[in-house]
């Protein structure tokens, strides 16, 4: 046992008990809290990787972008209360049953999965900012062109549906 | 290319990939029991970061730089997928008084 599986060991239970509290909590104020700490335990895991250009896009994007967007949602909408009318206990204990299912499933497809050749991911420097910049701009410049267009129609059709107005 | 003391070190590929699919399953557990459309949505952000970070483990132990490119585009369409999201929620809101799923069943006819 070295010091990173420790941190291993500890994100990804740091991660999955947030999870499973997102679901748990009533108020979807909670959740949405439960939801950034599990994103923050995930950009740990990215620097346990050595992907450090996607920490710190993960940790902006989705902890200060999207999360954000989420918490402004509920408190614009006042929805910061619990659910009228929860689904019956018959259909969730079928939910945990078929997501558990899932996961059996996913588990017998992996266990015995291996690579054969493999690098040391604290080793490898394909994570770093000057390599993946080189690779971005040289082989996928179109992509990266085009998901701007992605972007300005999101933002168009955003708005487009944030007026209060009949279209 | 690593000796089996090397070996020892290193944490398998396999934690990454039991890790990524109990995530990936809390997801899918979140929305069938919930009926509000805001946590649905947010299980749905938690199953796109369980397959992410599957995609970023297997790009840094192959060394192949693709696979963390396909991570960043990925969290583009995710962010302006969530902007979409958020407004379609907002406009049920106003038309309908509740973000509860179970009042949209008119889109089923």
């Amino acid at each position: 046992m070295t010091f990173s599986s420790y941190l291993f060991y500890f994100l990804s239970i740091l991660a999955i008990y947030s999870a499973v509290m997102m679901l748990i909590s009533k108020k979807p104020i909670h959740s949405v809290l439960y939801l950034t700490l599990t994103f923050f335990s995930i950009a740990g895991h990215y620097i346990l990787l050595n992907a450090q250009f996607l920490a710190i896009v993960h940790i902006i994007v989705y902890a200060g972008a999207i999360m954000v967007l989420f918490l402004f949602t509920v408190m614009l909408l006042n929805l910061n209360t619990e659910e009228h009318s929860p689904k019956p206990v018959f259909v969730k204990l079928i939910a945990i049953l078929t997501g558990g299912l899932l996961m059996i499933v996913f588990i017998g497809i992996f266990r015995g999965y291996d690579l054969a050749v493999f690098q040391d991911p604290a080793l490898s420097q394909i994570g770093l900012v000057k390599n993946l910049g080189k690779v971005l701009y040289k082989e996928y410049l179109l992509p990266f062109e085009l998901s701007s267009i992605l972007f300005l129609t999101a933002m168009v059709g955003a708005v487009l549906l944030g007026k209060n107005e009949q279209i | 290319m690593i000796t089996f003391t090397q070996n020892l070190q290193i944490i398998p590929i396999n934690f990454y990939l039991v890790f990524c699919a109990i995530l990936f399953c809390i997801g899918v557990t979140g929305v069938l029991i919930k009926r509000n459309a805001l946590t649905i949505l947010m299980s749905i952000e938690l199953m796109i970061n369980s397959v992410n970070l599957l995609l970023a483990a297997f790009s840094a132990y192959m060394n192949d730089p693709a696979g963390q490119i396909f991570v960043f585009f990925i969290m583009v369409v995710a962010a302006a997928e969530v902007a979409i999201g958020l407004s379609i929620i907002v406009v049920i809101y106003r038309t309908t008084g509740s973000i509860d799923i179970d009042v949209l069943n008119k889109l089923k006819w």
